[in-house]
């Protein structure tokens, strides 16, 4: 994301410097305006409520100074909502990456039907969190759920998928993974269409078969598009929310051991009132990302000096 | 293997023709084919769930047929019944008005750092793609504060304005214009046409990729968006799709046709819109991706 190096422009002799500065500004006035509106100042806005103890019911609000701060990093409930962030990271980033490439690998072929395909993968992105949690609650039922009446007529044992300690961030990571994989599905099968067909018919000549040339070719030249998938994979995974909260509330899945710090954060903001609180929270979880991004931004960087 | 020598007459990826190359390919169609099937199962259990009669839903062991036929009771019920209709048009005018907005809005700010060699505008230029490592999800206690001081909690403006702050907007509208070649600018502004007629009548003609890319991403995402709209409104006849469905469960108890009737009709819109945009959406999806 490197801003580009500027091309200088002679558009306009007759124009003098402060005219061409006003137009400027102009067209990006309205934009800026929305933009300091509800994201600059929100972030502002978070920052100075978090040395508070404001809360949404009462107006008057003290200075606490980092008593918020303080209470947060003894909390126990926060750290244990960060690390189910984070497990849920750790558990859903490597499926959604690999599958999504071995399925565009499979479905970048003369295959027949390849709207068909294309269809099944990503239909599932274009569906809201709601009707995603409300399926797999179904799908995930006990008893007459789909999923576990087959591994009962398998003679295998029933799976506790929702309420069972072990296995219910499992769950919802299998539920994300089907859910949001068509989009790096997409992403990878534009980064194959990039690749140029000679270098396969040239390494076929020289007898590389179809897994050494994925291996030798494909691979490597999709590195770009892998940095890209992960970058946004991990971000997206890192702000989970909208399924957990669903499926806690009112799907039955085991809350101690799924629910997420936004969770966390929207329930002592919303629920509990206590705004100062919450935004010391968001703003922890906020420098983590960045921290995150960072590190990303520096590994991508590396990688790319090495190709 | 003798493979590799003759050249297949279609641009394939596997080029070799031998035995071994054909089983393999084989092979891989049969993996895709099954995570296919695997992949559409969830959809076609619900889609068979809605469509039974609410006794034979949880029958054990479970059945695809059910014994007394399908019927579409449950979405009837949802239609007539619930707050469906209302839920559609909120999502339809918000996500049809964010989405214009962002369009507009994102392509004039482009233009002017795209074309126009204003004091400050690398500065600008980044400090709105620096917005792109923001969450959304971590403001949203400041800015729900922020609305209520401003009256806007549950009103439509409420859950618009702030889903047109996309730096990604600005940031695709950008790259597309710093590719376009500015010889026929120049000849508009000799001619003595102003900035914004260049923009108006030049630019955002020549822009219909980037503006169906931008348009299909904004829209898909602000018609999906859950958390948001869930934050800033109460009322249900404010509720968009997603955060009416949410909450429309636990008014059916555990009727599961019912409930399956109201995720299908939730998911419904904007599948049958891929079926027929399906090139333009993907297209769309990935030059979002790949150039962001």
């Amino acid at each position: 994301m490197a801003v580009r190096a500027e091309t200088a422009q002679a558009g306009g002799k007759k124009e003098t410097a402060g005219r061409t500065d006003l137009t400027g500004y102009l067209f990006v006035a309205p934009f800026l305006i929305a933009y300091v509106a509800f994201l600059i100042f929100p972030v502002l806005l978070g920052l100075r409520l978090s040395f508070y103890n404001s809360s949404l019911v009462s107006g008057d609000a003290q200075f606490l100074g980092l008593a918020n701060y303080k209470e947060l990093f003894g909390d126990p409930d926060f750290w244990l909502s960060l690390w189910h962030t984070v497990l849920f990271t750790l558990l859903s980033t490597p499926p959604l990456v690999i599958l999504s490439l071995v399925f565009a690998l499979l479905a970048n072929r003369a295959i027949p039907a390849r709207w068909f395909f294309r269809l099944s993968f990503f239909a599932p992105w274009l569906l809201p969190s709601s009707v995603i949690a409300l399926i797999w609650v179904w799908l995930y039922q006990p008893g007459f759920g789909l999923i576990n009446s087959y591994l009962i007529s398998l003679g295998l044992p029933e799976v506790d998928w929702l309420a069972g300690e072990n296995v219910a961030m499992l769950s919802v990571v299998i539920a994300t993974v089907w859910w949001t994989l068509g989009f790096n599905f997409v992403l990878y099968l534009a980064g194959l269409q990039e690749i140029p067909q000679e270098l396969y018919d040239a390494s076929a000549v020289d007898g590389a078969g179809p897994l050494s040339q994925v291996r030798r070719i494909t691979v490597p030249l999709l590195a770009r598009t892998t940095i890209l998938v992960v970058t946004l994979q991990i971000f997206s995974s890192l702000n989970v929310f909208d399924q957990i909260y669903i499926m806690n509330t009112s799907g039955g899945l085991n809350y101690t051991v799924t629910r997420p710090i936004i969770q966390y954060v929207y329930e002592q903001g919303f629920t509990s009132y206590r705004v100062g609180f919450a935004s010391a929270m968001s703003y922890v979880f906020f420098v983590l990302v960045l921290v995150v991004g960072l590190a990303q931004f520096a590994v991508a960087n590396r990688r790319r000096g090495d190709l | 293997v003798a493979a590799g020598t003759q050249s297949a007459p279609e641009r394939s990826k596997v080029a070799g023709t031998g035995v071994r190359d054909r089983i393999m390919g084989w092979l891989a169609f049969a993996v895709l084919l099954l995570a296919a099937i695997v992949w559409l199962i969830p959809l076609a259990w619900a889609v068979d769930t809605a469509l039974k009669v609410e006794s034979e839903t949880t029958t054990v062991p479970v059945t695809w047929i059910p014994p007394s036929g399908f019927t579409l009771e449950s979405f009837g019920e949802i239609l007539a019944g619930g707050n469906m209709l209302r839920w559609y048009f909120n999502s339809f005018l918000t996500s049809s008005i964010i989405t214009l907005a962002v369009i507009l809005l994102a392509s004039l700010a482009a233009f002017g750092f795209s074309r126009i060699a204003f004091r400050g505008r690398r500065f600008l230029f980044f400090v709105i793609i620096a917005g792109l490592i923001i969450p959304p999800q971590i403001l949203i206690v400041p800015l729900f504060t922020e609305m209520d001081a401003l009256g806007l909690v549950d009103t439509y403006w409420g859950i618009i304005l702030p889903q047109i702050a996309a730096p990604i907007a600005v940031f695709i509208f950008k790259q597309f214009f710093d590719g376009l070649p500015h010889e026929l600018e120049d000849a508009a502004r000799v001619d003595g046409a102003s900035r914004f007629r260049v923009y108006w009548q030049i630019w955002m003609p020549l822009s219909r990729p980037a503006i169906a890319a931008v348009g299909i991403f904004i829209f898909v995402i602000s018609w999906n968006n859950f958390l948001w709209p869930f934050i800033i409104v109460t009322n249900t006849d404010m509720m968009t799709i997603p955060v009416g469905i949410a909450t429309v469960q636990s008014s059916y108890g555990v009727r599961y046709a019912d409930i399956m009737a109201s995720a299908i009709l939730g998911g419904l819109p904007l599948v049958i819109v891929f079926l027929f945009f399906q090139r333009q959406i993907v297209q769309g999806i990935a030059n979002t991706g790949l150039k962001g």
